[in-house]
């Protein structure tokens, strides 16, 4: 009638894409402490990113960022119900290792910290913890799940509170999935060449006509506006970083993002929750950047 | 007296979660799939299913949008529905493990305990034999899923796992409402969406006749 306890199989591409299944059509928040979890989690988040600083303070004090201290993840973790997701340094296995290990319950291998190799990103084939990479492109997207990955997000410019980054990765990903869509059995291996991405892969985009996992969008959603933006272009979810804790009022910030990347096609209801919000997070241009983050990873 | 001739319609709760694969197997049944977000959705519905999801989050936004009342009055009266893992959650009387304010629609007499086996790491799929469905067991994938610790006299359990010993409900019943805590609609079971639109078709001729 039951099955065993040892019948079970954990750890499976299926689990980890199941989980990515899950968190569509929600917001997942970055938080830097227990009390910013809570607010999250009260607002509505399916899920909170735990680490030290927001990007828009990783950008504005340089230096090296690294994954966060276990104690802060820890602290959030105890606090919360909801998924809690960690960040390593691109290529940098050994903190994924120490995430792992955390159980954190999603690893976001992310251009936001100073990457750890040049070169290669982490096989995340060898962890039962399931990842999320960012991609500016559709064969970038295609390399990260070929190594494992089982969600993508678009980049964006993280830090900014500026949506035009995240739009015009979004806008390339899902044009080129289109475009393959469309592509005959001789144009998919040229695609496979051009997009640098496995041949398998690039079939299985032709076919179904959207990615193998969910397509997320991150970087510079700092209003319900933003999330309504990118979830009508065809995002499943957003992340959003800076553009809570950085407005003039996180909690109300939050409901209001929640409830827009929900109702994102329904205009009465958007003009609702964006009446009288007060300040967003100040916003940077793209062009005076001193550091591209999306220019990171390979 | 004839049977009607229209596809029925079955409303999927389209707030957060999966809903696309479950909307996907509804359409492949034959039936006509409504997407609700509002208390007005509701209007002519023959069936309904709460989808996987984030439950807190599923919690809040229904009663945001104004859909928590309507829809626990429609389910209290019987319509048919069918709740996986979030969807689970919500149907039940009490959640254990939950946010201190969450609500849910209490249709079925269950507490359910959420994320009772632990964090992803401990997300699993397994065969698993359910009561009453034919051609052999389902394949289920448990995403940081729910088990029922408590159920009513009047609620059928269909399907159990074991947890350090003991059995505990993961597919449950009664009336016309259907508990899974897994995801059917992640792996092509169609088995139980084809129970609903049974469900959905009796009471459709019970109400012709």
């Amino acid at each position: 009638m039951q099955t065993g306890e040892n019948d079970r199989e954990t750890g499976t591409l299926r689990v980890k894409r199941g989980l990515a299944e899950m968190l569509r059509g929600g917001v997942i928040m970055d938080v830097v402490n227990a009390h910013q979890a809570k607010v999250a989690e009260d607002a509505g988040a399916v899920a909170v990113m735990a680490l030290e600083r927001v990007p828009a303070d990783i950008r504005r004090d340089g230096g090296v960022a690294r994954m966060s201290d276990p104690a802060l993840i820890e602290a959030i973790q105890s606090i919360v119900t909801i998924p809690v997701m960690a960040k390593a340094r691109i290529g940098h296995f050994g903190e994924a290792q120490i995430l792992e290990a955390l159980r954190v319950d999603y690893i976001d291998e992310s251009e936001v910290l100073t990457p750890a190799d040049e070169e290669h990103h982490i096989d995340k084939w060898a962890f039962k913890v399931p990842f999320v990479c960012g991609a500016t492109n559709l064969g970038e997207a295609l390399r990260r799940i070929s190594e494992g990955a089982a969600m993508i997000r678009s980049k964006g410019e993280a830090g900014t509170g500026n949506v035009v980054e995240a739009v015009r990765h979004l806008r390339s990903i899902l044009g080129d999935i289109r475009k393959l869509a469309t592509a005959d059995s001789a144009e998919r291996f040229a695609w496979a060449k051009r997009l640098q991405a496995p041949y398998e892969l690039v079939e299985e985009v032709a076919a179904r006509g959207r990615l193998p996992v969910p397509l997320f969008c991150a970087g510079g959603i700092a209003t319900p506006a933003d999330a309504a933006l990118v979830m009508q272009l065809g995002a499943e979810a957003v992340f959003v970083g800076s553009g809570i804790f950085k407005s003039g009022d996180p909690p109300r910030f939050a409901r209001a993002i929640v409830e827009a990347t929900a109702h994102f096609a329904d205009p009465e209801i958007l003009v609702k929750v964006s009446r009288g919000l007060g300040d967003a997070m100040p916003g940077a241009e793209i062009s005076k950047l001193d550091t591209r983050l999306a220019e990171r990873g390979w | 007296m004839s049977a009607p001739q229209r596809a029925p319609r079955v409303g999927v709760l389209a707030l957060q979660g999966d809903v696309r694969e479950h909307a996907a197997m509804l359409s492949e049944l034959g039936a006509e799939v409504v997407e609700v977000r509002r208390p007005e959705d509701l209007e002519g519905l023959d069936g309904f299913v709460l989808p996987g999801g984030e439950s807190t989050t599923l919690s809040l936004l229904l009663q945001s949008s104004g859909l928590f009342d309507p829809l626990a009055e429609r389910l209290a009266a019987g319509l048919p529905v069918l709740g996986t893992c979030a969807g689970m959650i919500l149907l039940g009387r009490e959640v254990l493990d939950g946010r201190s304010d969450q609500r849910v629609l209490g249709v079925v007499d269950l507490s359910v305990r959420r994320n009772a086996f632990g964090r992803q790491l401990e997300s699993f799929e397994a065969d698993l034999d359910v009561e009453g469905l034919e051609g052999g067991p389902v394949h289920a994938v448990f995403i940081r899923a729910p088990v029922v610790e408590r159920a009513g006299e009047d609620v059928e359990v269909l399907a159990s796992v074991e947890m350090g010993g003991v059995k505990l409900p993961v597919v449950c019943r009664s009336g016309a409402a259907t508990a899974v805590a897994f995801h059917p609609e992640l792996t092509g079971e169609d088995r139980l969406h084809r129970l609903l639109l049974e469900e959905v078709a009796s009471r459709r001729k019970g109400a012709g006749a």
